[in-house]
Order: C-alpha cells, then sequence, then structure tokens
C-alpha cells in the first residue's frame, strides 16, 4: 500500500520543481544513483559469494567463528558503519593523522568521500544479505550434487562454476537485489560521505522546499529502478529451474586448506570482518568506555527500552516472514504471471527510503484512525482520540511492509529448490495445502526460515524513520537513543546504545546459526 | 520439538508485542494536568521540563522525532492531535509548520516581553527559544582575523581551496542563503554564492567534521553554528579554532533558532501556553544556556561562560521567518550555482 500511496502523488505533478530539478542535476543524481547500485550489487554479489564458498565448502582456522562472525556488519545501522569508518580515514581521523605526523604534511591517503568510498562501504555492510543466502543455498545443496559433477571429472573450480554456482544463483540474486535495494534507499550513508543521489533529491524538496508531493514523486523513480531491478532478477534467474530431490545428506564435504592456501582464507575473512565490523565497532567502543561514567545520566531506563526493541524486532520477524511465507506460497500455489509479479511487487517499498516509506503509511492509517474515532465518537457521544496511529501494533504493520521483501525474498530462495513433485506427493497421500506447508515445506526450508527471521528480526531492530514516526509515546528504542544523539552529532553518547544494537542482533544470529546447524 | 518450542516462544513474544499496543487505549481515567510536547530538538531540554513540572505539578510528555516527519504526523492527525506544543529547529521549519496552520496565535504579554520581535513570528505562532549563530570559523594558526570580514568576503579568490562547508542541503546553509537573499536580492545572492562555489570549497558533512577539518589543517576557515565549537573547547581547552564574528560592520551575523509554538488543536492549551512562557523565562533559559551552549533568545538570561568569552557580536535583526518565506527559492539558487 505505502508504494501505492507514493505512485498516487503522480496525480498532482509538481511541474516548477521536476523543470528545475531538470534543467540542474536530476541526470546527474539518477546516474549517480544507477553507478552506486551497480557497484554495489556488483561488489556485495562476489564478496558474498566467495565467503560463503569458502566458509561452506572449506576448512581453514577460524572457519567455525568466521562461519557466523561474517553475518555481522549487518547488526549496526550503515550510516554508523560509514560514519565510524570515515571518521577513521578522513582528514582529521587518527590513520592519516599518524600519515603526517610520521612523513610530514603532505603526506596523506585520497580523500575517502565520493563514489568508491560509499561502494566499499555499502559492499562491506550490505554484503551478508549475500553471503547469509549463500551459505544457506551451498549447505542445501548437499554433498551428493558436487560429488556427481566431480566423479564426472569436473575440477573442485568447474564443479563450483558449472554446478553449484548456478544452483545456488537464485539465493545469490535474491540476496545481491536486497543489498541493491538498500542502496537505492539509503540516504545516512551517503549523505554522509558527500555522495548525491536520488534520495537527496528526495529530501532537499522535502526538507528544503517543504514540498512532500514533488517529494514522494521523485520517489517514484526510485520504485521504478527497483521494477527494473526485478525484471532483471527475473532475468537473471533464467528460464532454468533447479529444485533438489535430495537435501539431508552428509552435506558438503569441505576441503581443508593448509599452508599458504589455509592462512589466505583466514587472512581475507580476518580482513573482511575487521574492515567491516571490527575497526567501526572499536570506534564505537573508544567512544563508550569514555562515557561509562556517567552513563546512567546519559541514558535512563536502558533497560526499558532493550525490552521495547526485543519485543518489537520478534513481533516483527514473525509478523513478516508469516506475510512472506503466505505471498511466496501463493505464487506457488497458482503459478501464473500475474501473482507472481503481484507477489513481486509487494516487496518493492524495500528500494524506498525508510522517512517515505513511513510517511506512506501514516497517510492512510491516520485517516482510517479518523474514521473509527468518528464513529467511536458517534456511537459513545463523546470525545475520542485516534488509536492506531502512534500504536505498537501499527508500527509491526509498518515493520512488516517496510521489509516485506526481506523475508520475501529469503523464503522464496529456499522454496523454490523444493520439487514440485513433492507438493503433488504430499497432496496425494491426502494432506492439504496447509498440512502440505507444515509438514513438507517448512520442515524443509529450515535454515531459509531461520535466515529470514534474523534478518527481519536485525533489520527491525536497525529501523529508524518508521519507528520515530510511528511509535507510542515514551516508547523508545534503541535505535530512536542512537538517532536522537546523532542526529545532534554527539557521536560518542549513541555509542552505547549503537553497541547495544550489536547486542541485541548479535542474539538471534547466534541462536540461527547453532540451530540450523544442528538441523542437519 | 525444538522447533514447537521455538514457534512458541515466539507466539508469546508476538502476543506480548501486540498486548503493548492496548495500553494508549486505555483511559488514563482522571487525569493529572499534562501537556503533550512533539519535539524535533533532542538534547539539552530535559532539565527545563523537569523544572516546569516541579514548578506547575503539570507532567510534560515527550514524543522525539525528525521535524519533517513530526510534521506529517501532526498533519496527519489533524484536529484529533494529542500534541499541545511543537518544538523544533530552525525558522524555516517553524515557518512552514505555521503556514500550514499547524500552529496557534497565542497572546502573551510575558512571551512577547520575554523574546525579542526579530527571533519570534510577527503573527506570535511561534516563539523563538535559543540562537545558534552561523559564522566563520578559523584555524588560529593559519589565519589572523584582519583577514575575514563578511560571509559575502568569502568569495573573494584568495580563500580558493581554504573553505570547509556543510552542503547546501543543510538546512543551516538554506537559511543563510535565505537571510542573503533577502538582504542582497536573489542575483546579487546568487553571485555570492557562486563566488564560494569558485573557490572550490570542500564540503564536509557534519559541522562537528568541519571544525575538526580545520583544527587539522585541511582547510583554513569554515562556516558553522557556534556551539559545535562550544562542545569541542569544553573538552578540549586549547582546540585551536576560533569563532569570527562575520557582518559586525554591515548587516550582523546571521542567526538561527529552536522555537516552540502551541499546536492550533491543543487539547491542554492553558498548560502548552504555560510551557511555553515558562521556556521563555530567565530560568529555562540558563538551563538552555548551560546544557546547550546556545544563546539565550531572552538577553535576560545569562550565556555560558565558554560562549561568553567570544564577546558579545552583534545579530543580524532581519526578521527569522523570512528565512521560512524565501527557503524554497535558497535551495533553488544553490542548485543553479551549483552549490551542491
Amino acid at each position: 500500500m505505502p508504494p501505492l500511496a507514493v505512485v498516487s502523488s503522480l496525480a498532482r505533478p509538481a511541474r516548477d520543481v521536476w523543470a528545475h530539478l531538470w534543467r540542474t542535476q536530476l541526470l546527474e543524481l539518477t546516474l549517480n544513483s544507477l553507478l552506486l547500485v551497480a557497484g554495489v550489487g556488483a561488489g556485495t554479489f562476489v564478496l558474498g559469494t566467495a565467503l560463503g564458498w569458502l566458509v561452506t565448502s572449506h576448512d581453514f582456522p577460524g572457519r567455525r567463528v568466521f562461519e557466523w562472525a561474517l553475518v555481522l556488519p549487518l547488526a549496526l545501522p550503515a550510516y554508523v558503519i560509514g560514519f565510524a569508518t570515515l571518521g577513521l580515514l578522513d582528514y582529521p581521523g587518527p590513520v592519516q593523522t599518524m600519515l603526517r605526523r610520521l612523513l610530514g604534511p603532505g603526506a596523506g591517503l585520497p580523500d575517502p568521500r565520493g563514489y568508491w568510498g560509499v561502494v566499499l562501504v555499502m559492499t562491506l555492510v550490505f554484503y551478508p544479505y549475500v553471503y547469509l543466502l549463500a551459505r544457506t543455498a551451498f549447505r542445501e545443496q548437499g554433498a551428493a550434487t558436487l560429488e556427481t559433477a566431480r566423479t564426472l571429472g569436473r575440477s573442485r573450480w568447474q564443479a563450483f562454476r558449472q554446478v553449484s554456482l548456478p544452483m545456488a544463483r537464485p539465493s545469490l540474486v535474491a540476496g545481491a537485489s536486497l543489498a541493491m535495494m538498500e542502496a537505492l534507499a539509503d540516504f545516512g550513508t551517503v549523505a554522509t560521505f558527500g555522495y548525491r543521489t536520488l534520495t537527496e533529491a528526495i529530501y532537499r524538496v522535502w526538507y528544503g522546499m517543504f514540498d512532500r508531493v514533488a517529494a514522494a514523486q521523485l520517489a517514484t523513480l526510485l520504485l521504478l529502478f527497483a521494477l527494473a531491478l526485478l525484471l532483471l532478477e527475473q532475468a537473471l534467474r533464467g528460464r532454468a529451474r533447479f529444485v533438489q530431490s535430495q537435501r539431508r545428506g552428509p552435506g558438503v564435504q569441505r576441503m581443508p586448506l593448509t599452508g599458504g592456501r589455509a592462512a589466505a582464507a583466514t587472512a581475507a575473512c580476518a580482513l573482511v570482518l575487521t574492515a567491516a565490523f571490527v575497526a567501526p565497532l572499536g570506534r564505537l567502543v573508544v567512544w563508550a568506555v569514555g562515557l561509562v561514567p556517567t552513563w546512567r545520566t546519559v541514558m535512563p531506563a536502558f533497560g526499558t527500552v532493550l525490552l521495547n526493541t526485543v519485543l518489537l524486532a520478534s513481533a516483527a520477524a514473525v509478523l513478516t516472514c508469516l506475510l512472506g511465507l503466505a505471498l511466496g506460497y501463493a505464487a506457488r500455489l497458482h503459478p501464473v504471471a500475474a501473482v507472481r509479479v503481484a507477489v513481486r511487487v509487494a516487496g518493492m517499498g524495500y528500494a524506498l527510503p525508510g522517512s517515505v516509506i513511513a510517511v506512506g503509511i501514516l497517510i492512510p492509517l491516520a485517516r482510517l484512525d479518523h474514521v473509527v474515532a468518528a464513529i467511536t465518537e458517534w456511537a459513545l457521544g463523546r470525545p475520542a482520540g485516534l488509536i492506531l496511529t502512534g500504536s505498537a501494533a501499527a508500527l509491526v504493520v509498518a515493520y512488516a511492509v517496510r521489509f516485506l521483501a526481506v523475508g520475501l525474498q529469503t523464503l522464496e530462495a529456499s522454496l523454490v529448490k523444493i520439487p514440485p513433485s513433492f507438493d503433488d506427493a504430499a497432496r496425494s497421500l491426502g494432506a492439504g495445502v496447509t498440512g502440505t506447508l507444515t509438514r513438507v515445506h517448512l520442515p524443509l526450508m529450515r535454515s531459509g526460515v531461520l535466515t529470514a527471521l534474523v534478518l527481519v528480526f536485525v533489520e527491525t531492530v536497525k529501523e529508524m524513520p518508521a519507528t520515530l514516526l510511528l511509535r507510542p509515546f515514551g516508547f523508545d528504542t534503541l535505535s530512536v537513543a542512537v538517532w536522537e544523539r546523532t542526529a545532534e552529532s554527539q557521536w560518542p553518547e549513541a555509542a552505547i546504545p549503537a553497541l547495544a544494537i550489536v547486542a541485541a542482533g548479535l542474539f538471534p544470529v547466534f541462536l540461527a546459526i547453532r540451530l540450523s546447524s544442528r538441523s542437519r | 520439538m525444538r522447533r514447537t518450542s521455538l514457534l512458541g516462544a515466539l507466539a508469546v513474544a508476538l502476543g506480548a508485542a501486540l498486548a503493548l499496543t492496548v495500553l494508549p487505549v486505555v483511559p488514563t481515567g482522571a487525569q493529572a494536568p499534562e501537556v503533550v510536547v512533539y519535539t524535533a530538538r533532542h538534547y539539552g531540554q530535559e532539565a527545563a521540563f523537569d523544572a516546569f513540572t516541579k514548578k506547575t505539578g503539570i507532567t510534560v510528555k515527550l514524543l522525539a522525532g525528525q521535524t519533517g516527519e513530526l510534521f506529517e504526523r501532526l498533519k496527519a492527525e489533524g484536529e484529533r492531535t494529542p500534541a499541545d506544543v511543537l518544538v523544533t529547529v530552525d525558522a524555516g521549519n517553524l515557518w512552514n509548520a505555521s503556514r500550514a496552520g499547524l500552529l496557534a496565535k497565542v497572546d502573551s504579554p510575558e512571551l512577547l516581553a520575554n523574546i525579542p520581535a526579530h527571533l519570534r513570528d510577527p503573527e506570535q505562532r511561534w516563539f523563538g527559544l535559543t540562537v545558534r549563530a552561523r559564522t566563520i570559523m578559523y584555524n588560529v594558526k593559519k589565519v589572523t582575523p584582519v583577514e575575514l570580514s563578511t560571509y559575502e568576503a568569502l568569495a573573494d579568490p584568495k580563500w580558493k581551496g581554504r573553505i570547509c562547508l556543510r552542503t547546501s542541503s543543510y538546512i543551516y546553509n538554506q537559511s543563510m542563503i535565505a537571510t542573503l537573499i533577502k538582504r542582497h536580492g536573489e542575483p546579487k545572492a546568487e553571485e555570492i554564492v557562486r563566488g564560494w562555489v569558485a573557490n572550490q570549497p570542500i564540503l564536509i558533512s557534519g559541522d562537528t567534521k568541519i571544525l575538526e577539518s580545520i583544527a587539522a589543517g585541511q582547510c583554513d576557515v569554515g562556516l558553522t553554528n557556534h556551539y559545535y565549537l562550544a562542545r569541542l573547547v569544553a573538552k578540549d581547552a586549547a582546540f585551536p579554532v576560533a569563532p569570527f564574528w562575520a557582518n559586525q560592520s554591515t548587516t550582523g551575523t546571521h542567526v538561527n533558532v529552536s522555537g516552540a509554538g502551541v499546536t492550533a488543536h491543543a487539547k491542554n492549551r492553558a498548560n502548552a501556553v504555560k510551557l511555553v512562557e515558562f521556556l521563555s523565562s530567565p530560568e529555562a533559559q540558563q538551563m538552555f544556556a548551560d546544557q546547550s551552549f546556545e544563546y539565550p533568545a531572552n538577553p535576560q538570561a545569562a550565556i555560558n561562560p565558554i560562549v561568553a568569552k567570544w564577546g558579545k557580536f552583534k545579530q543580524d535583526d532581519i526578521n527569522i521567518a523570512s528565512a521560512g518565506e524565501l527557503q524554497a527559492a535558497a535551495v533553488k539558487l544553490a542548485d543553479r550555482a551549483g552549490y551542491k
């Protein structure tokens, strides 16, 4: 619905704003957005796939830790990682300051701001989408697939390229398209790095020219790109459908790496993890440590805030995955183009900036609320307030709408791998639609469901704009606590709630990895 | 089994979260006096609200948010909004809220006496509470104050490659350009901005970052709000950056405000007026000044010592409501001038 609310803004075209933007910067910003999406898509695809392949089919020192730790960058909001990274690498930052001290005033690095800086940071922040799905996909392939390829005379690399990779392609493309939608919708990180994209134009028109309608019209451009991405994704998935008849094998036989190769694998994982997670985290820890003595006064009610966050995120994760499952299942039961497209369009809101989608939820919600209140007033004969606007229920629904794509993409990627013949078998044995789902599909999708739950949970813990706009009074969450401080440039004060976000995200990641490992 | 217990736990979590939603519906019964505040200011005001409650017995309920979004929520809630007071930063935002009919006129001799005329809405729908000066900051080791004079003079080629600026998406820069338009007219203002752009400023997101970049020597001068420097100086007295009060011999230094207004559909209007009046009193103004290093809008309140050291300066006395009126024009001007 929110994407529709955004599209409906086109009914009153703001011609002068469009004309002005066309004359000044629209082309440049559009091109920048597309370049960013391309860069982030390629970067996350390669990095996520490579790491996923490395940890599922090789053995090297530290593998067991890296397997779950590599998901961690997802636990921090992108803008926090972006700010911390920039703070380390920019001119006044510690790295360049040390270089100047050692090598003289002229020494330094190129300015980390701009295209390459943003692509690098976003690749580091968003690769876990691909990594998580890749890991699940490679695990689900089982050993037999790869071994069959090997017995047919393929080298390990050939087997990977000709068998494992194509079979995992739906998952990999789903992960990369999530990363690309994030990149399209991002405002905080690009603003930090001074890289101008369409989201900047949206906020400029909304906040600077006080024209929300024109801003929503600009946002339809993002939806258009998301649509193009979707078509591209369908095309990339190809016509081939890979299903797996056999799953519960012994799992991929991990090839033990030795010597230089083992060291290189460990170093590669360590490097990525350091750049994407440990370094920004270190920065936060340094900030936080300085403030520990005064922490009680800086943030009272910490326990309540943490509890609010976890409750909201759990509810959002369950609701979103149920919706995702229902939609994904609808597409499976009715494999016609119309249903497939409708299901996909439902998830496109993910490519919109959070604030735009939040307002897109708020406006229809408030309208409904006014109707309810009017009826209550008529029935009770006394003034009634609004009950939906600013309620936790509305917020959970908003999360589900915003993160539907995450749940859907992840679940679908696992669902398509189950052969349709299983459905037929179950149905012919007398199981109903629900029975087939709960007794046949869900057990087979275990990893996928857990991945989806974790992703939505972590996304919700980080979510800021909708939380700010729709939450009830006095109902603060960790991301609100972070934002209230960063909005005033008080980064050290933001460090402790930001670390709590990491901790809140860490727990389900850890749990999911444990549960999905045990299922084998 | 394991799966059932996992699903069970999740169901409980879902149920608990949904139960929380019922809370706002439960009538609070015979109510203690309260006032509901939507605020886009996030720091340095808690003490003032607490003092208000202590003094009057009126509870302050806060909802913090981002300006544009709070504005939309207030608008969508319409006559059923629970909000009594809107607190926000930047005169442009206050102007926009009053233009949209979200704020009501307040007739209060106390407010008129406490807040100088150029810092409030001529139609008394909002009142500036704290003042932030946006002025030229310079590296004390590389620049002497005699080299500096006005914002306009930063267009001089001698500053080429030596300036750090926020982008023009930053609302305080938009307000500043808006006042340039008001003072000089659009063509002249555009010429000035083009002059800045021709000096190839380094664009940096964040006032604190600009000050750190000046201190580190990446640039020599920049434009920031004064309180960011005060925060850095409070942590490190030797921080090598100082403010230069711009335009003292001409129009005065550009100032902006954070301010408040009573909402058009306030349910607790009397309490709301009381709160805004209290926030303008010397007592509350003092708390603002001490916690956030801003200048109190009420001249009777004392300025924080760190800030007071920088001396008195002449404020641009253009009514800051004009920043709002001309803000859209300012954004378009920046676009045309290539100020990113």
